[in-house]
């Protein structure tokens, strides 16, 4: 007990190795790989769910980090779809440019959004979110002239992946494709948490009142982390638009908001992979309930979700979390 | 003497017919220990809350050295050094002691927005929390969530949060509020350790201490000063023995 008071860890090496990569966490992206080889068949499923994954990692980083609670995320995953959607159909059918644009397009959507949002919490925010989300939802149902409304915009065709693969039936691209993408804009999201900037948003999440007390620009933090939020939504939006060749106004809609919201406290919000694990769960949960019973699997989901919160009120990846940490006290 | 650090000139507010401050007065001068004190109710808070810009006043003004500051917003002033602490604990519940600090270092030294580099990699100023901690015995349990940390540490570490600012005026609400009598002495000890740059306001209701660590004292009774001087004068004035003698407001 002295001697662990007399030295104890500096505090830089504490926080490096808060940072450092987890045994958990190779293990969970090499698994990622598995349906490559083992389920090719599911290929198209593992695309939705690596997409899904990513939308929920846009919403943990909003919700999950800043507190800042939405249930009209949707409408920048849907933006993002009719914006790559549309690009393509325009004649421009490059994948990589594609994304990277609807990224742009609904980081700016996020950033002209953000300054209501930063403006409100809790209650309100929920109402304001909605309202956005319905707005846009309208609004790409009337314009159908650009977006076919209710009978989705047809005529998308993507060219192939780096000039080389093609998005086929079987999804093997689709699915790389997509991993690739959520990697990526995860490595971004576990670095930014890490931050200095992610500090302050745990700091907003946890004390909204103590912020400015220590001089903190409480909104201008809300305005950038949702700007990335929205962008991040954007990419997983257009990974679904190319990856189907098609963008329906479900892209839009509320119940994908419902459902990402779901998904995210399903598997843990806060933890980065809550959002991921949630999507994978949630996924495969719905393709065979759905398969037993295409009407009623929402009954399910609802008992599922009651169960969670009831027994796991940090989630799935929360009650690991706590699980671990008993088993590593007692040892 | 060296101009004021801190002038409130003709401070009102009202809430409704509710009157919480009416055309006040003060003028600190730097370096100064002052105590604020005056039956609940007087407006003791609400005045820190007008001086820190969580309330805006109907009419007067508040000056930071030669600078106006009336209408900035409270991280703008904490950003020119005004900064305070709260009666209540107002921490960051699922954050540890060092990351709190560290957040409140980041945001003063201009780097909270950085998100592209790990906070250990910001080495000075992961260094300079944990000195913050260890100045006022807590570098121990550093590491410790906040919501797991002894109350008393809570309100030590209320004063770090606001340390880890630099702050030029500090307005320290009850630093000690629930605090035992021995370890109160222990904090106000800490408080006056502090630079003799910082010049520091605090709230307290324990005379002992308000007399043994107040260089000068302001009694406020209904949002109004009654009086202000040093703790000799103060002791001696009969109004202020109506005040906590009379009974008038006691409850």
């Amino acid at each position: 007990m002295t001697a662990a008071s007399a030295t104890p860890t500096a505090p830089h090496v504490y926080l490096e190795a808060q940072t450092r990569w987890r045994v958990f966490e190779i293990v969970f992206w090499l698994a990622t790989l598995v349906p490559l080889v083992v389920f090719p068949s599911y290929l198209v499923l593992a695309s939705q769910i690596a997409i899904t994954a990513l939308f929920a990692l846009s919403l943990d980083l909003i919700l999950g980090y800043a507190g800042i609670v939405s249930l009209g995320h949707a409408a920048f995953f849907g933006f993002g779809a009719y914006t790559a959607g549309l690009i393509a159909k325009a004649g421009w059918g490059e994948p990589l440019s594609g994304l990277v644009i609807a990224a742009i397009a609904s980081g700016l959507l996020g950033y002209l959004a953000s300054f209501i949002i930063s403006r409100f919490r809790h209650l309100a925010l929920i109402m304001i979110t909605l309202g956005l989300g319905l707005l846009l939802a309208e609004a790409a149902n009337s314009a159908s002239w650009l977006t076919g409304g209710a009978d989705g915009l047809q005529g998308i065709k993507m060219w192939r992946l780096l000039g080389y693969f093609t998005f086929d039936l079987y999804g093997y691209a689709a699915y790389t494709y997509s991993l690739v993408t959520l990697f990526l804009v995860f490595l971004v999201a576990r670095r930014l948490i890490q931050s200095p900037f992610g500090l302050s948003l745990r700091g907003i999440r946890e004390n909204a009142v103590r912020m400015p007390a220590i001089g903190a620009p409480s909104r201008a933090h809300i305005r950038k982390i949702y700007t990335i939020s929205a962008a991040m939504a954007g990419i997983a939006g257009a990974l679904l638009a190319q990856t189907t060749e098609t963008v329906s106004l479900e892209a839009l809609g509320f119940p994908r908001s419902a459902d990402v919201l779901v998904i995210l406290i399903l598997g843990g919000a806060g933890h980065l992979y809550g959002g991921l694990i949630g999507a994978i769960i949630y996924m495969i949960a719905r393709d065979q309930l759905s398969g037993l019973n295409p009407q009623y699997w929402y009954f399910w989901i609802g008992l599922l979700l009651i169960a969670v919160v009831t027994f796991l009120p940090n989630g799935i990846l929360g009650g690991l979390a706590q699980l671990a940490s008993r088993w590593r006290g007692a040892s | 003497m060296s101009a004021p650090a801190l002038i409130a000139r003709g401070v009102d507010k009202r809430f409704g017919s509710l009157v919480v401050a009416k055309d006040i007065e003060i003028t600190l001068p730097q370096g100064v220990r002052y105590a604020l004190i005056g039956p609940n109710g007087a407006g003791k808070t609400t005045l820190i809350n007008l001086m820190t810009g969580m309330l805006r006043p109907d009419a007067g003004g508040i000056f930071l050295g030669d600078e106006e500051i009336t209408r900035l917003e409270p991280d703008a002033r904490v950003k020119r050094g005004l900064v305070r602490t709260f009666q209540i604990n107002t921490l960051f519940a699922r954050l540890n002691a060092l990351e709190s600090v560290a957040l409140a270092v980041c945001e003063r030294r201009g780097i909270a927005g950085q998100w592209w580099k790990p906070l250990p990699a910001y080495r000075d100023a992961v260094d300079e929390a944990y000195d913050i901690l260890a100045s006022l015995m807590l570098a121990n349990d550093c590491y410790r969530m906040t919501r797991e940390l002894a109350y008393g540490q809570q309100r030590l570490l209320e004063i770090a949060l606001a340390l880890a600012t630099k702050p030029k005026v500090l307005l320290l609400d009850e630093p000690a509020a629930g605090v035992p009598r021995d370890e109160s002495t222990e904090l106000f000890s800490a408080i006056a350790n502090l630079s003799q740059d910082i010049t520091v306001l605090f709230i307290e209701h324990d005379m002992n201490l308000v007399f043994r660590f107040a260089s000068r004292i302001i009694v406020m009774v209904g949002g109004h000063i009654l009086v202000e001087g040093t703790p000799q004068e103060i002791s001696a004035d009969p109004r202020v023995r109506e005040v906590y003698l009379g009974g008038v407001h006691h409850g």
